[in-house]
């Protein structure tokens, strides 16, 4: 299950990366992007809600690192 | 961002001090530091507190101030200090039961009592936590970006030591970019009473007798004990068209070491459903995680979509599904308010089990935390943010919490099943955010 997964990740991650090329902007065309809602981290509130599920659930991690940090849970 | 610095000069005084203080922490003058061909870039803040508590369970204070300075073109700073505070009660495993049930407290010092009914929670929950981080981010060269950084988190019965490193390789004119990253983290428990012996039984008496302290060091192992947790993150960001940008994200995680949780027990049951031992639980001391993580946000001009998944599953048997959509939209007066839907849904560890049955063959692990068993949870929330003349931003965010527990399909015998074993857990969460 888990030897099947790796495959199909590995292939996902070539196949994305390969069909990249074809996608994106001109420097000049980054003007939404740019704005400050379409970064994709919010340091400050991810830190916290991660705190939160970390401590309250069996998953952590996936957008950043999940490792350990505390004694919360 | 400082577009003007005339007004809120108590603010300016604010960050001046912080920026000091930052300094201090450094070791370095702030005016020598900005050198001739460094940047004149100041301290940017991001600060916040949060509160958190659950109906009847616990409280959470937390407060966090983020420091980010460019020291260098592209070269950044960012300190974090993170405090917080938990108080309240706290489910200790066991099941409820037709009739009052006394518990020993964690250290061995002093009993409680949970009447007929009712759900058995610890009201000694008490912990206060300091956490410092610190992240350093360069160009390593034309498109490689790298970053290091060192985490401390201190309670008074746990320490937690880490540190990260991280690549970032940008191509496709900046529209892509591959990202490896690295972290490992040492943590230590070392829990008031010590750490129980799997399966011990948990001795209820007179902790002032004579032979008590013999009698509960007898169901100790040790005082404490650790564990290692190395995640290995590479990820894939890319640009889709002006509107849109997305990222996906494989983690592996292995968590060696305790993992038990020292405070958590489980009730034996017999064939009626009565509960005649309490015994300290059990778990594997290996875990290895994978997820797979992807987001994507949309502009649509006034407002901007954020949708993410994640996929985890574990050598626990353990999977889950986490889906997340923010929509902030624009609002007049640079005002933004932005809606918050979060559903997650877990199977249960393979080792998750409500309760033992007595005389049943006793296995090697058992947890009847409910934070391994199969549940459902949801987030509702509300923030809202505004630009103040001075640039600076504030933000309140007000959210609901809801886990739903649920059976694993678990017979329930006799008097149990008259019990609720899968009691939801419903919190709110208040949030103040503010930059500068």
């Amino acid at each position: 299950m888990i030897n099947k997964m790796n495959v199909l990740i590995a292939t996902s991650v070539i196949l994305l990366a390969s069909g990249c090329t074809n996608l994106g902007v001109q420097p000049w065309e980054r003007d939404l992007l740019a704005q400050e809602g379409m970064s994709l981290n919010n340091p400050v509130d991810n830190a916290l809600d991660d705190h939160i599920y970390f401590s309250k659930e069996a998953s952590s991690g996936g957008k950043s690192f999940g490792g350990g940090g505390c004694g919360c849970n | 961002m400082q577009l003007t610095h005339r007004s809120k000069p108590k603010v300016l005084n604010v960050k001046a001090a912080l920026s000091l203080a930052t300094c201090a922490l450094l070791g370095v003058n702030p005016v020598a530091a900005q050198g001739e061909g460094q940047s004149t870039e100041p301290w940017s803040f991001d600060t916040a507190v949060l509160f958190y508590s659950e109906a009847d369970r616990v409280s959470a204070l937390e407060a966090m101030v983020s420091a980010t300075k460019e020291f260098d073109d592209q070269h950044f700073l960012n300190l974090k200090l993170t405090l917080d505070t938990l108080t309240g009660a706290s489910a200790n495993g066991a099941v409820a039961q037709p009739h009052a049930q006394t518990f020993t407290r964690p250290s061995g010092q002093g009993q409680y009592q949970i009447t007929p009914g009712d759900t058995p929670l610890d009201d000694t929950f008490k912990d206060t936590r300091v956490q410092i981080n610190g992240q350093w981010t360069q160009p390593l060269g034309q498109h490689l970006t790298g970053s290091v950084g060192g985490h401390l988190s201190k309670e008074f019965d746990y320490l937690s030591l880490g540190f990260n490193a991280n690549v970032g390789y940008d191509f496709n004119q900046k529209n892509t970019t591959a990202t490896l990253g690295f972290s490992h983290f040492k943590d230590t428990f070392s829990p008031i009473g010590g750490i129980p012996k799997p399966f011990a039984s948990m001795g209820i008496g007179d902790s002032n007798a004579p032979n008590w302290d013999g009698d509960f060091a007898a169901t100790r192992l040790t005082d404490q004990d650790d564990k290692n947790t190395t995640d290995i993150l590479v990820g894939l960001t890319q640009v889709i068209n002006r509107r849109m940008v997305t990222q996906f994200n494989y983690s592996y995680s292995v968590v060696d070491g305790y993992q038990t949780d020292p405070f958590k027990i489980l009730s034996v049951v017999d064939g009626q459903g009565i509960s005649q031992d309490l015994v300290y639980e059990s778990r594997p001391d290996k875990r290895t995680k994978h997820s797979v993580f992807a987001q994507t946000k949309y502009h649509f001009g006034d407002s901007i979509l954020d949708l993410s998944y994640r996929y985890m599953w574990d050598d626990w048997q353990i999977k889950s599904h986490t889906l997340d959509s923010r929509l902030r939209i624009k609002l007049d007066g640079g005002y933004t308010i932005e809606p918050h839907v979060r559903l997650y849904s877990q199977t249960a560890a393979q080792f998750y089990q409500p309760f033992l049955h007595q005389g049943q063959l006793m296995a090697s692990f058992a947890s009847a935390d409910y934070r391994i068993g199969a549940m459902d949870t949801y987030t509702l929330g509300l923030k809202m943010g505004m630009r103040l003349k001075d640039g600076n931003k504030l933000a309140v965010r007000l959210e609901y919490y809801s886990q739903r527990p649920k059976d694993s399909g678990f017979t329930q015998p006799g008097a149990l099943a008259e019990q609720d074993l899968y009691p939801g857990v419903d919190a709110v969460i208040l949030q103040m955010s503010y930059s500068f």
